[in-house]
């Protein structure tokens, strides 16, 4: 059995930087250690890991429809920032 | 900066010069691909997509009228998103905040060590189930719950992929609390999306926890 060096509450901790690669050499080593041997901690990653893919999927926020005419007509009636309307 | 970015950013540059020379159309050419974006960044706040639509129309009308002072030192899209947050945040003021503002503030104090709610072992999400409503929903509902701290930072950073210098930047806060604060959103977002995903989401599956206590 694997030896955990490093404690349940210290890799919650940095579960997020694990996930950024954002750790150094020896504390990712650690966690992996630990992930190997704590199904627990590995449920959390995996679910931190999902939550990521999950709210990056581009299509979680759909624009209302006729959002990008209604925009295009409203720069349309505006006037240029330098130039008086003619 | 990517080749690809530096494209972008002359192209961009040339647009600004274009609108600046009085040409409108222009200005729709330069904010088109970023109105996603936008609107992604005034519903998380503003919560309602009416409100959102309009918070999103009164950002680009003010970036419009405040275009000769974008001087470039940040991306055109990192400043257009700055003042869509000033615009979401104005809009929520008027609205008496309080009344929009997540109440469950009590869990998602930054100080102190989070503990998960379960060990809902979360298997990899088929890219299939991704497709679905249902899910789309629970995950947007999900970061609704967020206090607003948790869920600027996780909207610009894991909704946008913006850098955290930009996410600082449009923020206001240092880079620690960007990292904090992603941290714990992501946290918080497993704890209520996971039983959904493993148990009731995929038919046929029991809904398997475990809880070491």
């Amino acid at each position: 059995m694997a030896t955990i060096e490093i404690s349940c509450v210290e890799v919650w901790r940095e579960i997020s930087n694990y996930l950024e690669g954002e750790i150094p050499a020896d504390l990712r080593e650690r966690m992996e250690k630990h992930f190997s041997a704590c199904a627990h901690c590995t449920a959390v990653l995996d679910g931190t890991r999902n939550v990521v893919a999950l709210v990056g999927d581009g299509t979680m926020f759909q624009m209302p429809e006729g959002f990008s005419k209604r925009l295009y007509e409203k720069i349309r009636n505006l006037t240029s920032p330098n130039v008086p309307r003619d | 900066m990517s080749a690809i970015q530096s494209q972008s950013r002359t192209n961009e540059a040339y647009l600004i010069k274009r609108v600046s020379d009085g040409e409108r159309e222009a200005f729709y050419e330069l904010v088109r691909p970023y109105e996603r974006m936008v609107y992604a960044t005034a519903i998380s706040i503003v919560k309602n997509p009416a409100d959102a639509e309009e918070v999103a129309q009164e950002a680009v009308l003010k970036a419009f009228s405040k275009l000769a002072s974008f001087r470039g030192e940040s991306k055109f899209s990192t400043w257009l998103i700055q003042i869509t947050y000033n615009e979401a945040r104005m809009k929520l003021r008027k609205a008496h905040s309080n009344l929009y503002e997540s109440i469950d503030d009590t869990q998602q104090s930054e100080d102190g060590e989070f503990w998960p709610k379960d060990y809902a072992d979360w298997r990899p999400i088929p890219s299939e189930l991704l497709e679905e409503n249902e899910i789309r929903q629970a995950v947007q509902d999900a970061i609704s719950s967020l206090s607003t701290n948790y869920r600027e930072v996780l909207i610009l950073r894991d909704v946008h992929r913006l850098s955290i210098k930009e996410t600082t930047m449009i923020l206001g806060i240092s880079e620690g609390s960007v990292k904090t604060r992603l941290h714990r959103a992501r946290l918080l977002l497993r704890d209520s999306l996971a039983p959904g995903i493993d148990g009731s989401w995929i038919k046929g599956q029991a809904y398997r926890k475990v809880r070491p206590w």
